[in-house]
């Protein structure tokens, strides 16, 4: 299959040019730490306040953090002009934003898995008994962060003040993205864990829209 | 140019003659007092708002598919008039909540969604002021035209699911149920009279973007002779 295997490929371009350099990766933990610190001081960190703040400043900070990471997906691609390469060298457009969009899931859910253990013994909430579904939030959310984000780091490359552009085009949108992720955490952290399905299941809903919206137009997006 | 100040003067007199009616012939609701007179204009905007959106949808996609210009200069003049409805709206809103409910502002569904709504559209209009190449602006604040009009009924449902999870002490009044007939008079005049005020601030937006486009290409002409 050419998408598949012209993705796979694209993908190890990725995975390895981040892996060689790490900077993405340890810049993101170092800003979400920052960022959940500095949340610290905003209201007091007891256990019952924790489990009411805790996931929303937990996947704002995620957000702040993706709006900056996903800057330079296609920034660095302008660079020798190594887009008009990559579009020559697959069949199917969509391959380059799959790939792209499935390694930012991956650079995303690092730093979040990251950040877990260290955000559970900052803020005193107990994550070990829901860890697995929790990390199932994660994969759903950072998704939904990824499949916009990609696609307007495409856009955001063509424009001027592309570090503002990025978060003012896609922190709106991932409104959905914040609620459906803040309740699903909060309601695996709360006294009485419990996995919110529905919001899984609106997750997963937001995620395929999106990743057809990319489908149908992302050719376009590659346009110069 | 004359049929055009026409149009004006014939859409000036109606909104006149709604304001009239709404304030002389609509009676005052019960419970809110006078302060209810501005749903007229709050809600009428509302829909205008929604129609202008809807259109800026429409006119993106035809741009991503036709390449015309003429869709591009009608994305924008939707885009900038739904804003200014839309900006109207969370500005009477307030004006009438406050006597009413106490308060200016509550995060309810209903003023959530608009305010995302608003800065989609506030995103959308800013990212067409920094790409300057007239092509590439057009196709790439489309496409995103395009991904922000898929996510309204995502964020809609998404706040609605989540505030009837976390229920609001303030309901909203029973504005607009049961109209009393005078009333409907005046709520189905106002919505005429600025569903004509859209369409009038759309064309001369269009009209003006056209212009624009026409000048710029007359420039690069000439910067090339």
């Amino acid at each position: 299959m050419g998408l598949l295997s012209n993705t796979a490929v694209l993908l190890g371009k990725e995975l390895r040019t981040e892996f060689r350099s790490r900077e993405l990766l340890t810049t993101t933990v170092v800003f979400i730490l920052v960022v959940v610190v500095l949340f610290s001081f905003t209201f007091d960190p007891t256990s019952s306040e924790s489990r009411r703040f805790g996931p929303g400043l937990l996947w704002l900070s995620f957000l702040f953090a993706a709006s900056l990471m996903l800057q330079p997906c296609f920034l660095r691609e302008q660079n020798n002009d190594t887009l008009s390469a990559l579009r020559l060298s697959v069949s199917d457009p969509f391959a380059i934003f799959l790939a792209k969009l499935v390694a930012n899931t991956v650079f995303l859910l690092l730093t979040e898995v990251l950040m877990l253990p260290i955000f559970a013994v900052l803020y005193n909430v107990h994550i070990l008994p829901v860890l697995a579904q929790l990390v199932l939030v994660f994969l759903l959310g950072s998704l939904g962060v990824a499949i916009p984000g990609t696609a307007f780091s495409a856009i955001s490359a063509q424009a001027r003040m592309r570090e503002l552009m990025l978060p003012l085009l896609l922190l709106p949108l991932l409104t959905p993205v914040l609620i459906a992720s803040t309740e699903s955490t909060a309601g695996l952290l709360d006294a009485n864990p419990e996995l919110r399905w529905a919001w899984l299941g609106f997750l997963a809903g937001f995620d395929v829209v999106f990743l057809t919206a990319l489908w149908l137009f992302g050719e376009y997006l590659l346009e110069e | 140019m004359v049929k055009s100040i026409i149009k004006a003067v014939i859409l000036f007199a109606l909104i006149a003659a709604t304001a009239y009616i709404a304030f002389n012939y609509a009676p005052i609701e019960k419970s809110m007092g006078v302060i209810q007179k501005i749903f007229y204009i709050h809600i009428a905007c509302a829909f205008s708002a929604f129609v202008a959106f809807g259109t800026c949808f429409y006119a993106n996609v035809r741009y991503v598919f036709t390449r015309q210009a003429k869709a591009d200069w009608l994305g924008v003049a939707a885009a900038e008039v739904g804003l200014m409805f839309i900006l109207v709206v969370l500005i009477t809103g307030p004006i009438w909540a406050h006597p009413v409910w106490g308060i200016w502002w509550t995060w309810d569904a209903r003023l959530t969604l608009t305010f995302v709504l608003g800065l989609l559209y506030v995103s959308y209009l800013l990212l067409r002021s920094m790409i300057e190449e007239p092509d590439k602006r057009a196709l790439f604040s489309a496409l995103f035209g395009i991904f922000a009009f898929l996510d309204v009924p995502l964020v809609y449902f998404s706040i609605r699911w989540w505030r009837t999870q976390h229920p609001q002490p303030v309901i909203l009044g029973g504005a607009g149920s049961g109209l009393e007939p005078r009333m409907r008079v005046a709520y189905l005049l106002m919505w005429g009279a600025l569903t004509g005020l859209l369409i009038l601030l759309m064309n001369a937006r269009y009209k003006l973007e056209a212009l624009r486009a026409s000048v710029e290409e007359l420039r690069r002409e000439a910067e090339v002779q």
